[in-house]
């Protein structure tokens, strides 16, 4: 154990210094989604240099050894045609290294995918992201706001995103909260996080849209639920509405900077929720639970039609 | 006026004219040259006619090596682009445009030809066979690769090449988001010349099948022709998949269909999910052949036989079968959930498992042998460690997890290199430096060689190792800039001198094979390596026929028995040989599918129809032919033998 741990540090030592000292923002964690994917990659890095280091060595070594010059001019190489255990171990040895990183894997696929660890118990955040070419649209339903290119969301609170795109397919991406997911025209994904410390985060679309793909970037601040709040107040005291004519306008293709926004787009242009088949609002519920796999069962037509 | 504006560049630089510029120059002075030294005849009767399998190797083999240097210009300005904070080399339109063909050229273009060359080359040879089993469609393959390649490379000088990345995913790449023809070329091309593809396919596996010489059975089969086999049956069962996407994605853009688009029931992940079930299997055609060419090289020089070859073979079997369970990994990040995450993730893992076995083959392969550092055998062992990394990578990708983290960065970029480039491009250049002599007649300069060797190598790990940090960094692939805040200047700007040197290693091919024509002796023999599988068995330059008596196996490594053990590998006495006819028609061919693939980018309907048509009585034609190929009398094959230094 401490041998593993050694190794574990000493690799992300290394990893630093070829960074320049700064630690990347994948490995440095905000947030507990990002924490369990930090872990996983620092462990699979850890067992994935071991077997690099092992077959570095076994071919050093044989060249080493086995080199023409190093032989005497008699000497005619062996017919072999293979043995039973070498592999038996060559075999062996990759499916259990297989078999208990699939572990690992399958059990980090349902925690990323559910509530974070230990917000369990505490109603989430919803927040609907969409995309158009270049910007990124928050709405904030609960609170009856929206931004553009910015994003405040409180700490130690679930934020749950529902994420949705007016154009090409997007990546919704705050690498120190947690890993990405895609935002598409025609269905909505739901993606997990939660901000464990207070401070300012990069987030961007990972998935290339088109010209203004490099400066789709927007900024997240994390902050105390108390001064959350105070925000939305001010929000509430500063911002104009937001009118559908206004909306449409934001949708042209371009950059913008920072808007804000009372009321949200969703009331007169909602998210894709129902758009595969026409049926009865509830059908069209229970088949999306279905399909994105959830782990929360509240109905979503409550914050869309707020 | 609007007929002519839809042939212009969209988005012209001062670059792009001067490329029209030396395109035109340089068809000139092609079309002059060959003029001046009276060239057409030969031109005609011994290439852009024949169906002999060892000239279309050589024509494949020439084109890749032409396409690898568009999209290794492509690669150096990309590099060059985001070699600092803010560059200003190029826009993001043009940055867009050169990612995108970078991706097709190399995959489609590059490494599908070298592969193919090989294929031609070789397997033939070493299954002791006089042509592939369908000569004429073997040319024809090779003519719609090319008619392909040349209507993909046309793009950037008539109507704008495709930007909406080499995966084209809708709906960027549908009309309301790609307005440029550029999309359109990258459907028919990539139609054009995936038809010959799977053409291929089937002629390969059917020569593989049906045309072994007396005694090979199918565990006797040297290991390149194994994994060449393997590559084919994958090709044949994936490449339908590509050409009914395409198919649907031209509808899309030509006629308004909306199978991918958003609105009228149109689905965009379709899109991603029929390319990915192709795009997956096809890294391993790819990766395949160039293990199978590694088997060949590493057990040659290490005098010693192939480890464990019974679980080589059934390590590639299950990897054919595992690149069809696969695709999902490239888009865990769709939101399919933890279920269909957690089965991908793990039959991507499982892969790794027979991978392994067939490095740690090589490793014991070398185990007790007698090993000589020629430049083929440099690019196998640079492969065993540089593609160890990649596959770990790989195996770490797979955890889907994390990929949401990895997922459309740097990281991944790395990582895909880290495979393809030591394992496709290392092996194809030591399968180039191991059968030059056998093709050519003459060995390639082992000296400048070795230089190549350690410019690529040393290249790659300065061009794409700092990727993976800067990718866990927040790096998002295809960006075409970023800000000095981001702190990705010094990493990218290493990238950027390793792809220089990359650049500087293959100009030094260039100069091997000038230097090598110009001073290499020509008396080598006909196996200059002491090598062990039956291509080395024939004359070199190989005739027409490949054997003059058809060859009697006993192993997997007849040639090395019958020098070593006494094997007698010809018997009786020459007979007669038949050859196929040298034909036109699959070069009129791929011309006519230039024209009508040309016509349907720009929507040309009337040309567009007459080129159909005209594929369609090409195929008539053939059929109503009666041609029964031509007999080699036993006297003149005796006069090649003669002169090519006796019958052996």
């Amino acid at each position: 154990m401490i041998k593993k741990w050694t190794l574990l540090t000493s690799m992300m030592a290394l990893v630093f210094v070829l960074a320049g000292c700064e630690p990347l923002l994948v490995l440095d964690p905000k947030g507990p989604q990002a924490e369990r994917q930090a872990n996983d990659i620092i462990l699979s890095i850890g067992i994935m240099s071991i077997i690099v280091v092992v077959v570095m060595a076994i071919l050093v070594f044989i060249l080493f050894k086995y080199r023409a010059s190093n032989l005497p001019d008699d000497y005619e190489p062996p017919h072999i045609h293979g043995n039973k255990w070498v592999e038996i171990v060559c075999v062996g040895v990759p499916i259990l290294i297989v078999a208990y990183l699939s572990f690992v894997s399958v059990k980090s696929n349902y925690i990323v995918e559910s509530t974070p660890e230990g917000y369990e118990n505490q109603e989430p955040l919803v927040i609907y992201a969409s995309s158009s070419d270049w910007k990124w649209h928050f709405s904030y339903p609960e609170e009856g706001i929206e931004t553009v290119n910015y994003l405040y969301i409180p700490t130690d609170r679930p934020i749950e995103f529902k994420l949705y795109s007016y154009g090409p397919i997007t990546s919704f991406w705050i690498p120190q909260l947690g890993g990405q997911k895609y935002a598409m025209s025609d269905m909505v994904t739901t993606l997990h996080l939660a901000a464990d410390e207070a401070g300012e985060y990069m987030g961007r679309n990972a998935n290339f849209s088109g010209k203004g793909f490099a400066e789709n970037t927007f900024n997240v601040t994390a902050m105390p639920q108390a001064d959350f709040n105070d925000w939305i107040e001010e929000v509430y005291q500063t911002a104009e509405p937001i009118t559908e004519s206004q909306f449409e306008e934001l949708l042209e293709p371009g950059h913008l900077g920072q808007m804000t926004f009372t009321g949200t787009h969703l009331e007169f242009s909602p998210a894709p929720e129902h758009a595969h088949n026409e049926v009865s609002d509830e059908d069209n519920n229970e088949s999306h639970e279905h399909s994105n796999h959830e782990n929360h069962t509240e109905d979503e037509t409550d914050h869309s039609g707020h | 006026m609007e007929f002519f504006e839809r042939f212009a560049i969209p988005h012209p630089s001062p670059a792009i004219y001067a490329s029209m510029v030396a395109i035109v120059l340089v068809s000139i002075g092609i079309v002059a040259g060959l003029t001046y030294f009276k060239k057409w005849g030969y031109l005609w009767r011994e290439w852009l006619t024949t169906v002999d399998h060892k000239k279309i190797g050589i024509m494949y083999l020439v084109s890749a090596l032409l396409m690898l240097f568009r999209g290794g210009a492509d690669a150096i300005m990309m590099r060059a682009q985001l070699s600092a904070p803010d560059m200003k080399l190029l826009d993001a339109q043009h940055y867009n445009e050169i990612f995108t063909t970078h991706g097709v050229v190399m995959i489609i273009f590059m490494a599908m030809p070298f592969i193919f060359a090989f294929m031609n080359l070789i397997v033939p040879l070493q299954i002791g066979a006089r042509d592939v089993a369908f000569p004429r469609l073997n040319a024809l393959s090779f003519w719609l690769f090319f008619a392909g390649a040349m209507l993909f490379n046309i793009s950037f000088v008539i109507g704008g090449s495709p930007d909406a990345g080499w995966t084209s995913y809708f709906p960027l790449a549908g009309n309301d988001f790609s307005e440029s023809v550029g999309t359109n070329y990258y459907m028919l091309a990539i139609q054009i010349s995936g038809i010959g593809s799977l053409m291929t396919g089937i002629n390969m596996c059917t020569t593989i099948l049906k045309m072994r010489a007396p005694g090979m059975t199918l565990m006797k089969m040297p290991m390149f022709t194994w994994s060449a086999f393997i590559a084919n049956v994958i090709i044949v069962f994936a490449f339908p998949v590509l050409t009914v996407a395409l198919i649907m994605g031209t509808t899309d853009r030509l006629f308004a269909t909306n199978f991918f688009t958003t609105s009228n029931g149109g689905m965009d992940m379709l899109w991603a999910n029929f390319f990915w079930i192709w795009g997956h299997p096809e890294v391993y055609i790819l990766i395949l052949p160039a293990f199978g060419l590694y088997s060949e090289i590493i057990s040659t020089f290490s005098r010693r036989n192939l480890y464990g070859y019974s679980s080589m073979v059934w390590s590639m079997v299950l990897i054919s079968l595992l690149s069809f369970l696969v695709w999902t990994h490239h888009f865990f990040t769709m939101g399919q959930g933890a279920l269909t995450n957690s089965i991908f993730s793990i039959t991507t893992m499982a892969i790794a498992v027979p991978t392994g076995v067939k490095i740690f083959n090589w490793l014991f392969t070398m185990w007790k042998g007698k090993i000589r550092f020629t430049v083929p055998m440099l690019y196998s062992i640079g492969f065993i460690p540089l593609f160890t990394i990649g596959g770990v990578t790989g195996v770490m990708l797979a955890m889907s997890a994390a990929d949401y983290q990895y997922h459309n960065t740097m990281f991944l970029v790395a990582h895909f290199h880290n495979t393809i480039i030591p394992g496709v491009v290392f092996a194809m250049l030591a399968g180039l430096t191991f059968y030059w002599p056998k093709f050519f007649g003459f060995m390639l300069n082992e000296k400048i060689g070795k230089v190549t060797f350690w410019l690529l190598t040393v290249g790659f790990v300065l061009a794409f190792f700092p990727m993976y940090i800067t990718g866990l960094d927040g790096q998002a692939r295809r960006m075409y800039t970023y800000s000095e805040a981001t702190g990705f200047g010094a990493l990218n700007m290493l990238s950027f001198v390793g792809a220089a040197l990359m650049a500087i290693g293959f100009v030094t091919i260039v100069y091997n094979v000038y230097y090598s024509f110009k001073n290499s002796s020509r008396d080598i023999g006909s196996d200059p390596w002491d090598a062990r599988s039956l291509e080395w068995a024939t004359h070199t330059p190989v005739p027409e026929y490949n054997f003059a008596r058809t060859p009697q196996i006993s192993s997997s490594e007849t040639f090395w028995d019958s020098k070593k053990n006494g094997h007698v590998l010809f018997k009786g006495e020459i007979e007669e040989i038949h050859m196929p006819n040298n034909s036109g028609v699959p070069f009129v061919m791929g011309i006519i599918f230039f024209i009508a693939g040309f016509s349907f980018i720009f929507a040309l309907w009337v040309p567009a129809v007459i080129g159909l048509i005209g594929i369609f009585i090409c195929m008539a034609m053939r059929s109503f032919e009666k041609d029964h190929g031509r007999h080699i009398s036993v006297k003149e094959i005796k006069e090649t033998e003669e002169k090519l230094g006796g019958a052996k």
